[in-house]
């Protein structure tokens, strides 16, 4: 039997509360922490019917791992880690693997507010989709608006969105309202191989293929109306959420370290039950160059969502007038695949950690300094996308999300088909009839790719969101509606 | 592990649906080593998609030869990449296994795509 068809059944779990469910250290005799996995009843038997919590009890076996491994309830299978999984080493011995944080380094989520209603546009909505797809390129490999020499490569690495301010691509607020004003410290380009700099250096400015997207949508409901006034978030108004990573650069990475990695892990010791998690320890010479180089796909990551923010302001000129592309305000800009040297207390002690998070959201509570003054006493905006077609969400961090979870919380709604299933079907051509007849409008480089990103192909993000509010890791601010989606 | 390495590359070329354009071709040749089979087959896959990806070249007649001692030596006539219909993005570690058979070696490799 393949890894990826073993399974876990519900006799496996332990559960603590109704959101909260454990598979305890004694379950498996390699196990170094047990696993929490955040779900309701349905949610729960969606995690067993794929291999995710058993990936999650093989990211157990870690070394250096603290306290427990964190499953958020979108998980879904991955490689060698789940998707909405949350792992934390302890510095400096802990391991640090990149297959924990992914292959889309810094994949993540911007949102841009505007005081536009759907009414005021209705008529334009159809050319203002246009617009975005046409100044957004999109598709695997595509070429980006942005071509970098060499030398300006490793601006971007070091200065992340920086370097897209000083190029003239950013607006007032947009850095301050991105986590960690869109540049992670320790990037050296040294630690970055040429593959992934041929590979980094045409795509700056592109969105991509898969699940990555750029959608309009309506502030549908508000939860929260103090923390939505300070996002710039009211009812009835058009926002624009970008979802989008490192591109080929990112994943070049990812490849090269894993690749690395697998020569020295056991050098270190180091048994694995998957060969994806390979890892090596944060105060190795190999574990010091993928969290430099990681930093630099990060950075990468932060401009280039930087850079399709101004492509965005720009479509929205161009359909609705001057005026209206200087009106999209950043609301804020978050990863969901990154490793971050953090502070966390555990069991009362305050300790130096990397959290890996894949498919999961940092989601720090009320008080952080490192948020914007105007969060500061509300806590984090967590940006959380739906499927195609359905609603998506605007989340704080909480108090609880540090004690449970390490600052994290869920990413999306999590996939329940895999791509094959959801193209055998879905079919492209129907689906976006459909979404139009919803009134989406949708722009689509590939019909079969809009096939595998089909609302039926994900969980329920309204349930996923359910979950994280009633364990206490997120709190709701808005719901919003999808009224046009662009996607590679 | 030559016949296994030539069979992944032909499989992985016709799961992305990549086709050739008309154009001038070329010859390019790889030569790699690994420390085991599996991560051998993962180098020399990432090897095609590279050149995909950077060079937008196809390759098409494709030969390969490996060593006992696991050293590659790789050679393809490549042309114009025309269109890929299912990109692939990275080749994984996750499930990966090389195994013996009845009838030869196989092999399970998972993509991200």
């Amino acid at each position: 039997m393949a890894k990826s068809e073993e399974r876990l059944t519900k006799q496996d779990l332990i559960r603590r509360s109704p959101w909260l469910w454990e598979i305890p250290v004694s379950h498996r005799s390699d196990m170094r922490v047990p696993v929490r996995l955040f779900a309701d009843d349905k949610l729960v038997e969606s995690a067993l019917e794929d291999a995710s919590l058993v990936q999650a009890v093989n990211a157990a076996t870690l070394p250096g791992l603290v306290s427990h491994v964190t499953v958020m309830p979108d998980v879904h299978q991955g490689y060698g880690f789940p998707i909405g999984g949350v792992a934390a080493t302890r510095l400096p011995d802990g391991v640090i693997s990149p297959g924990a944080i992914g292959y889309d380094i810094n994949c993540g989520v911007r949102l841009l507010a505007s005081d536009l209603t759907a009414g005021e546009v209705e008529d334009k909505m159809g050319d203002l989709a246009s617009a975005l797809y046409a100044n957004c390129p999109s598709g695997v490999g595509v070429k980006g608006s942005v071509p970098l020499s060499s030398k300006e490569l490793d601006r971007v690495c070091r200065q992340g969105s920086r370097w897209a301010e000083h190029n003239g691509f950013a607006e007032t607020g947009d850095l301050e309202a991105t986590e960690e004003d869109g540049r992670i410290d320790g990037a050296d380009p040294g630690t970055v191989s040429p593959r992934a700099r041929e590979r980094g250096r045409p795509q700056l400015g592109t969105l991509g293929a898969g699940n990555h997207f750029i959608e309009v949508d309506v502030v549908d409901r508000v939860f929260h109306s103090d923390a939505a006034d300070a996002m710039g978030l009211r009812q009835g108004a058009l926002v624009v959420q970008i979802h989008c990573g490192s591109r080929g650069f990112g994943h070049q990475v990812c490849s090269d370290y894993v690749r690395e990695l697998q020569a020295v892990v056991g050098r270190y010791g180091i048994r694995l039950p998957d060969r994806e998690l390979v890892c090596a320890p944060l105060s190795s010479p190999e574990g010091r160059r993928y969290l430099s180089a990681m930093a630099c796909a990060a950075n990468y990551a932060f401009a280039n969502r930087q850079i399709l923010s101004q492509h965005v302001r720009r479509s929205f000129a161009q359909t609705l007038g001057e005026r209206r592309g200087g009106w999209l305000t950043q609301v804020y800009d978050i990863a969901h695949n990154m490793g971050k040297i953090e502070d966390h207390t555990i069991e009362g002690e305050v300790l130096r950690v990397c959290v890996h998070r894949k498919g999961a959201t940092r989601a720090f509570g009320p008080g952080f300094e490192g948020l914007p003054p105007r969060y500061r006493a509300l806590g984090q905006p967590v940006l959380v996308p739906g499927s195609m077609g359905t609603a998506s969400w605007v989340l704080l961090g909480t108090q609880g999300s540090m004690a449970l979870a390490f600052g994290s919380t869920c990413h999306g709604a999590g996939r329940r088909m895999s791509r094959h299933q959801a193209k055998r079907t879905v079919r492209g051509d129907r689906l976006r009839q459909d979404l139009e007849a919803q009134g989406v409008r949708v722009r689509a480089g590939s019909l079969p790719g809009l096939a595998e990103e089909a609302p039926t192909a994900y969980k329920d993000v309204d349930a996923v969101v359910e979950v994280v509010v009633g364990a206490g890791i997120a709190a709701k601010v808005a719901r919003l509606r999808p009224v046009a989606v662009v996607k590679g | 592990m030559s016949e296994l390495c030539l069979v992944a590359a032909s499989a992985m070329l016709a799961a992305c649906g990549a086709l050739p354009l008309q154009g001038p071709s070329a010859v390019r040749r790889v030569d790699l080593r690994a420390d085991d089979r599996e991560g051998l087959l993962v180098a020399w896959l990432e090897e095609i998609l590279y050149t995909l990806e950077v060079h937008h070249r196809l390759p098409t007649r494709i030969e390969v030869s490996v060593s006992e001692q696991l050293e590659l030596t790789g050679r393809w006539t490549e042309a114009p990449l025309g269109q890929i219909e299912k990109p692939i993005k990275a080749v994984t570690y996750n499930d990966l296994a090389v195994r013996e058979s009845q009838t030869g070696l196989e092999a399970t490799i998972v993509f991200d795509v």
